[in-house]
């Protein structure tokens, strides 16, 4: 197993997950069926989950209380996202992994070590927005440090990109692998597809790691009333593509099916599409209200239900760690909020990059031609 | 000389070799074939995609993403509109990122008429690409311009679309390409592959080019006059040129015809200078004439050359028709040709100030 993901910011509360009352006795593990996590990794997951759940309930007060225009996110999908960003190999070219993720990824980036200020900052539409200056829509990362490609509104066209990335990294060498992410939805757009295809092609398969986070909704509609009644993992059969589908809510289960996936893209350096069924606990964004939806089961909530039976944690440990990640969050969004925001200077900023060849714009993107 | 086609096939070797560039791919673009109009033939680095434009587009950005050069064909404009939202994704990444993610790929496609191709093989698109902000979109006219722009379009490190006029893709030049050989049947046993069986063991030798630049954003005043000013480019830049020569001839009017070569960026500076010396403009293009590029030009004209102007400016573009059809009486009648070029150009030149 790879040396976990933290933050990139020395942890307040000292690295691990935080602990009140009584310590975990050596060697326990949380089981879910035949898999196991050791309580350690387990309490790391739960501490991220227990972070990104914090980080979206403070981003939809936000949407809510005009700080923001506008709120998208994945409350619901804590446990596949974190047992995600947790693995990545994280770096810079072909040699790490990349990532194609979507706008419900919070849990990713958090697990990988972005901070929840970075995060808040896109939301708040500030100049220190490190992902898009004040321009994208929250939750549309973009890290060249760690890989993470521009995330895109557009549905499904990071599957068309995937097979890039990946056909790099093959002739690259060594055991970086693509990671594109999407919903169940998405994929009924022909780029799931072409990502499919472009994938299996004889003698140049690519080592791809397809995730698909089925929530059962595509905005307001019920995927049963407009896709055939099968697992979207069964899409992969007629490429030869190896699949699964697993319980996207359970991280011990999520936790190992993104292991088999990776191991599987890393080693073989052949594609892997994964189907993790997941809740969509707040509807589809801040248009839709963003309320709580009682039917849709909560990950976090379950899996602190397993950790306090299974007496890897305490009622009180799971209270620090709640308490902690709300002020987390809280003083991110004061710290960003007090930060500067984009100016009319900055409009035409980053359109092109510097051009020895073009005889209007060396430089950036200056207004209309001839026009100063 | 070289062919258009050939030009770019050259253009594209000179890249694999000195600008880094890392795959030439697209439908039916290695081997056997090499391109429908074989641009692509004999390459180092060219390979066959499946045929999915929306795939081609979104592995080029993929590969730019991981530090490759990749050059995509759309094997005809026509295939291109189920991909033009990938395209302006493509064109927004660098501005999306604020600088995160360089975009570094080239579209090439060929576009515009001229090849009996019927509904499907006849389209332009230069009105469409020149609303995909972030893009620069080059169409050169001539076998010369082809090397210059392409190899432009492989150094520029933005998203850069060359679109390639179908109708003059085998038309020669006349000036040679910088390292081209002088004698045209001797670059062709180099570099044009053997049809048929022979072809399988079939290697290029290509003759040593040398680099040659036409900066993006340049346009080439193809004849000077001071009668009035005729802004075209691609299919129809050759007929404005013949035109501009038998009304010189036949009538003494002299015209500046200016080949943009650069849809964006444009050369404002080269068409405002021509308006404020002749005041009289005509823009030519094949596109269908609601929403054509054309009427941008003018708009500007208007904007900022109104009182130069003595006459109506005005544009000449294909009709606002939902295809052209196969039998040439479709063609002939909804796209410019030289009749109507001439005409446009007289009355342009002979009307009262």
């Amino acid at each position: 197993m790879p040396e976990l993901n933290g933050e990139d910011e020395p942890d307040p509360i000292g690295g691990g997950p935080r602990r009140r009352g009584r310590t975990i006795p050596p060697g326990v593990a949380v089981r879910s069926g035949r898999e196991t996590l050791s309580a350690e990794l387990a309490l790391t997951i739960f501490r991220q989950m227990v972070r990104t759940r914090a980080l979206e309930e403070r981003s939809i007060k936000m949407s809510k209380s005009g700080e923001a225009y506008f709120w998208i996110g994945g409350p619901g999908e804590e446990a596949t996202n974190v047992c995600l960003g947790l693995q990545v190999h994280k770096g810079q070219g072909p040699a790490y992994d990349y990532l194609h993720l979507h706008y419900r990824n919070a849990g990713v980036m958090l697990g990988m070590g972005m901070s929840m200020l970075d995060h808040v900052r896109q939301l708040g539409m500030r100049r220190t927005d490190p992902h898009s200056m004040g321009r994208n829509f929250v939750g549309h990362y973009c890290i060249p440090k760690w890989n993470v490609v521009p995330v895109t509104s557009v549905i499904e066209v990071q599957f068309a990109m995937a097979p890039g990335t990946a056909l790099v990294q093959k002739r690259f060498g060594g055991e970086g692998i693509t990671i594109v992410v999407g919903g169940e939805a998405g994929t009924a757009e022909g780029d799931f597809d072409s990502c499919l295809n472009w994938t299996t092609r004889p003698g140049n398969e690519l080592p791809v790691l397809m995730l698909v986070t089925n929530n059962r909704f595509g905005i307001s509609t019920d995927l049963r009333t407009v896709h055939v009644d099968r697992p979207v993992a069964d899409r992969a059969v007629p490429y030869g593509i190896r699949a699964e589908t697993v319980d996207g809510n359970d991280p011990i289960a999520v936790w190992h099916g993104i292991a088999r996936g990776m191991k599987h893209c890393r080693e073989l350096r052949r594609p892997f599409l994964l189907e993790t069924m997941v809740s969509r606990m707040h509807g589809h964004s801040s248009s839709s209200g963003a309320m709580r939806d009682p039917a849709e089961a909560d990950p976090l909530a379950l899996f602190e239900r397993k950790l306090l039976d299974d007496g890897a944690i305490d009622a009180d440990g799971v209270t620090a760690l709640k308490d902690d990640a709300k002020a987390e969050a809280d003083a991110a969004v004061v710290e960003a909020m007090a930060e500067a925001q984009p100016t009319p200077a900055d409009v035409r900023r980053f359109t092109y990059a510097d051009s020895e060849v073009d005889a209007v714009y060396p430089g950036d993107y200056t207004g209309l031609p001839g026009r100063r | 000389m070289a062919t258009l086609v050939q030009a770019v096939r050259l253009a594209l070797h000179y890249g694999e070799e000195h600008l880094g560039v890392t795959d030439v791919f697209g439908e039916d673009v290695g081997p056997p074939l090499g391109g429908v109009f074989t641009a692509t033939q004999g390459l180092r680095t060219a390979w066959n995609s499946p045929l999915d434009e929306r795939g081609i587009l979104g592995t080029a950005m993929g590969i730019a993403y991981a530090g490759g050069r990749p050059v995509c064909e759309i094997q005809f404009c026509d295939y291109a509109f189920n991909v033009i939202d990938v395209m302006k994704v493509a064109g927004n990444q660098r501005w999306a990122s604020a600088g995160g993610y360089p975009m570094p790929i080239v579209v090439m496609t060929p576009t515009g008429a001229g090849i009996r191709g019927s509904l499907y093989h006849s389209h332009s698109f230069e009105s469409w690409a020149s609303r995909l902000p972030g893009w620069k979109v080059v169409l050169p006219s001539n076998p010369l311009d082809a090397y210059g722009l392409t190899i432009a379009a492989v150094k520029d490190p933005n998203p850069v679309m060359l679109l390639l006029p179908k109708a003059l893709m085998r038309v020669k030049g006349d000036q040679l390409l910088p390292g081209e050989p002088a004698d045209p049947d001797e670059l062709s046993r180099m570099i044009d592959a053997p049809v048929g069986a022979d072809r399988a063991g079939w290697k290029p030798r290509w003759p040593a080019m040398r680099e040659y630049v036409v900066p993006i954003g340049s346009a080439n005043l193809a004849r000077e006059g001071d009668t009035a000013t005729v802004v075209s480019y691609g299919r129809t830049l050759p007929l404005c040129v013949q035109a501009a020569d038998e009304l010189a001839r036949d009538r003494g009017y002299t015209f500046d015809v200016v080949d943009l070569r650069s849809i964006f960026p444009y050369d404002w500076d080269l068409i405002s200078r021509s308006v404020e010396k002749t005041g009289r403009l005509l823009v030519v293009n094949e596109d269908t004439e609601v929403t054509n590029f054309a009427e941008h030009l003018l708009r500007r004209v208007v904007d900022e050359h109104f009182y130069d102007l003595l006459v109506r400016p005005r544009t000449l573009m294909g009709d606002h028709l939902p295809g052209i059809g196969m039998n040439q009486v479709y063609e002939t009648n909804s796209v410019p040709q030289a009749p109507h070029i001439r005409d446009a150009m007289r009355e342009l030149a002979a009307e009262a100030a």
